[in-house]
């Protein structure tokens, strides 16, 4: 789960990591207030959750009233990477001689928290580590032990931090971590990291990404993860308890496991189509659970035809379509073609009992893509 | 011949009295797996599933003699739960839980690197060899007994690659589900490194996915290593970068790694092919028999 900029900041200041003074506006009227409270320059930031905002248009800096509100209502609004910018962040401009690049994430391959530190900060910082990994410092955290402090001078100093900001960066990264394992964060990124002319040190951006798997013990952080669904359809995954993914086709997607969804999207891909989304609706697949998936699919307006498999495994197949039947039965009609395909245990008997005038029936998973992607076809002309 | 487990291996079930314990279990004897007793903690002394159960994973192995355990665990005990297993010094631990905070995973996986336990998974659904043993959650009736070893880190796709296998009468050794999660016990490496030492595995099926470069160094390791002939298929090829597909391990990054491209790249450059669908994983083993 991606947190907003501006809460990030926010539970930033509140352990001690200084940001600039900044006010989040949904409205012209309120970018106005916060540009008249802050002063100039100040910078107009879009909150999405979109990466690289500022070359896309999503950050201006304004210099004066004029300009705060002419950079206000372009980007209130706009569409950034297909999602729409509902709130800006308006931020007190920074006099900066200099930025840094600090982070800390999960070295999946070491199964280990890592720091990086680089003082190419400011620009994307994923093309600094392919061209020129060796500007970036790294020191592994051992996660049963936590942080030593030392750890974070270490990787400050050897990344070639100016000896006078040093002490200040590694005290901010050691935060940074603190952070990190209290709130059972994936990531957390400030880029940059600006160094004022009064050689003052402060967080300009930030990213925090938290662990899904966690927010059953980070409360306050699943409270955010409510508010900050940016999509009706994934708010509603959510309300459901769905793995879902929204993408840009018009073939619908329902299946079981993670590993075969993939599967049945790149397939939709592979014969010529466009998956509309990622939906697994894990195991069992119950009535109510196919009913609730049906709804998010017919609910997506891009989606012109469905495509669902299930590989039955301990449920069976039989079970499978007694489910699909009886969700089948709660819609008053079928508003885009669905073809299913069920799989593995007594599927055959599966597939004889389900409800052929309401639904299409493939045997294998390569000709229920087939078909799903040829009726899409047929809707979308 | 199998890998990591046979008919002699002696289960004990963590978590056995909750409604997936104790019905995977059952499943599991049903099968003809040698599961030997139940751990729960307050809940010693009772049966569960046919077998004894006892507080305690010590107590269970003290008793029953057992040396691998199938934790079905909720993910707020499931850490706790691994850590019991690997400090009880089983011989192989098989955690099918999923959503295991990842901050968890680091500090098991910190605690694995210095004992001689293997664990398979977090959030896989296990291990079975054919005939003799399942340890999971897979539906042992699809698979066969047979030569063609079998790595996956998703669970319905392994299920769906067994079936084009088992349709066209070609059977397993054994196969392995290691999870779908970011930080893993057993890799793709170390099965098949077990499979490549096999001596009736003549072919090995290996199905990854996009996020991490597990599959990279899979790739590196099978070209440099292996002489057994290895079929292969990636799904996410479709996956936007920045999304969570599923699985929490699933996700293509920013800046382009764990794409679906560059493994399958990779193991193309090491003379694996890669199928485009299922169906053609089954092709390739079909003409590696």
């Amino acid at each position: 789960m991606k947190l907003h900029e501006h809460q990030a900041k926010s539970i930033f200041a509140d352990a001690g990591i200084p940001v600039p003074d900044s006010r989040l506006a949904a409205t012209v009227e309120e970018a106005l207030d916060a540009v008249d409270e802050i002063g100039y320059p100040a910078a107009i930031k879009a909150q999405v959750h979109v990466g690289g905002r500022g070359k896309a248009g999503g950050i201006k800096i304004a210099t004066d009233r004029e300009e705060a509100e002419q950079y206000a209502e372009e980007i209130l609004g706009m569409d950034l990477k297909g999602y729409t910018v509902e709130e800006v962040l308006v931020e007190a401009g920074v006099d900066f001689v200099d930025e840094l690049y600090v982070g800390v994430t999960m070295d999946r391959g070491e199964g280990q928290p890592v720091l990086m530190v680089s003082t190419e900060g400011g620009v994307d910082i994923e093309e600094v580590a392919s061209e020129n990994p060796d500007a970036i410092a790294r020191e592994h955290v051992d996660p049963a032990f936590g942080l030593h402090p030392y750890q974070a001078r270490k990787v400050v100093y050897e990344a070639g931090v100016d000896a006078d900001v040093a002490l200040d960066v590694a005290s901010i990264l050691s935060t940074l971590y603190d952070l990190y394992e209290d709130s059972d964060a994936s990531e957390i990124e400030v880029n940059p990291v600006m160094i004022t002319s009064d050689r003052d040190v402060v967080a300009a951006d930030a990213v925090m990404n938290i662990d899904e798997d966690a927010l059953f013990r980070q409360p306050d952080l699943a409270e955010l993860a409510e508010a900050s669904y940016e999509d009706d359809l994934e708010r509603k995954a959510g309300e459901y308890g769905f793995d879902y993914v929204r993408l840009s086709g018009n073939v619908g997607i329902i299946g079981n496991g993670a590993g075969l969804v993939m599967t049945t999207l790149d397939l939709v891909d592979y014969y010529g189509g466009k998956p509309a989304n990622f939906l697994d609706i894990g195991g069992g697949a119950k009535a109510e659970r196919v009913t609730q998936a049906l709804d998010m699919v017919f609910s997506d307006p891009n989606v012109d035809s469905v495509v669902f498999n299930i590989f039955g495994g301990i449920t069976r197949g039989d079970e499978v379509a007694k489910g699909i039947n009886e969700a089948l039965a709660e819609f008053d009609e079928i508003p885009k073609p669905v073809v299913v395909r069920l799989a593995g245990t007594n599927a055959e008997e599966g597939m004889e009992i389900l409800n052929t005038d309401l639904i299409e029936v493939e045997e294998t998973l390569e000709d229920a893509v087939q078909r799903a992607v040829k009726n899409a076809e047929e809707v979308a002309q | 011949m199998s890998i990591f487990v046979d008919d002699d291996t002696r289960v004990v079930v963590q978590g056995i009295t909750g409604g997936e314990g104790k019905f995977h279990a059952e499943q599991m004897i049903e099968y003809g797996t040698n599961v030997v007793a139940g751990a729960v903690p307050g809940k010693g002394g009772q049966e569960a599933a046919g077998v004894p159960v006892y507080d305690t994973v010590n107590e269970a192995v003290e008793a029953e003699d057992a040396d691998a355990s199938v934790i079905f665990v909720p993910p707020a005990f499931a850490a706790d739960a691994v850590f019991e297993a690997l400090d009880t010094d089983l011989d192989l631990a098989v955690a099918i839980t999923e959503g295991i905070p990842t901050q968890d995973m680091a500090k098991v996986n910190k605690r694995l690197g210095e004992t001689d336990t293997r664990l398979l998974g977090p959030n896989c659904p296990g291990i079975i060899t054919p005939g003799e043993a399942k340890l999971g959650i897979l539906p042992g009736n699809i698979f066969a007994e047979g030569n063609v070893g079998l790595v996956s880190r998703s669970g319905t796709l392994t299920y769906q690659v067994v079936d084009n296998l088992t349709e066209r009468g070609i059977g397993q050794t054994t196969a392995i589900g290691i999870g779908g999660d970011p930080i893993i016990g057993t890799s793709f490496i170390d099965a098949l490194e077990a499979f490549e030492a096999d001596d009736e595995t003549d072919a090995v099926v290996m199905c990854g996915e996009i996020g991490g470069e597990d599959e990279e160094e899979a790739a590196a390791f099978i070209g440099e290593h292996m002489d057994t002939p290895v079929a292969g298929f990636i799904a996410g090829r479709t996956a936007p970068p920045g999304k969570r597909m599923g699985h929490a391990g699933a996700i293509v990054s920013g800046s382009g790694t764990g794409t679906a491209e560059s493994k399958i790249d990779a193991l193309n450059d090491a003379g694996v092919p890669v199928g485009d669908t299922p169906e053609e994983v089954a092709d390739h083993v079909e003409s590696f028999l």
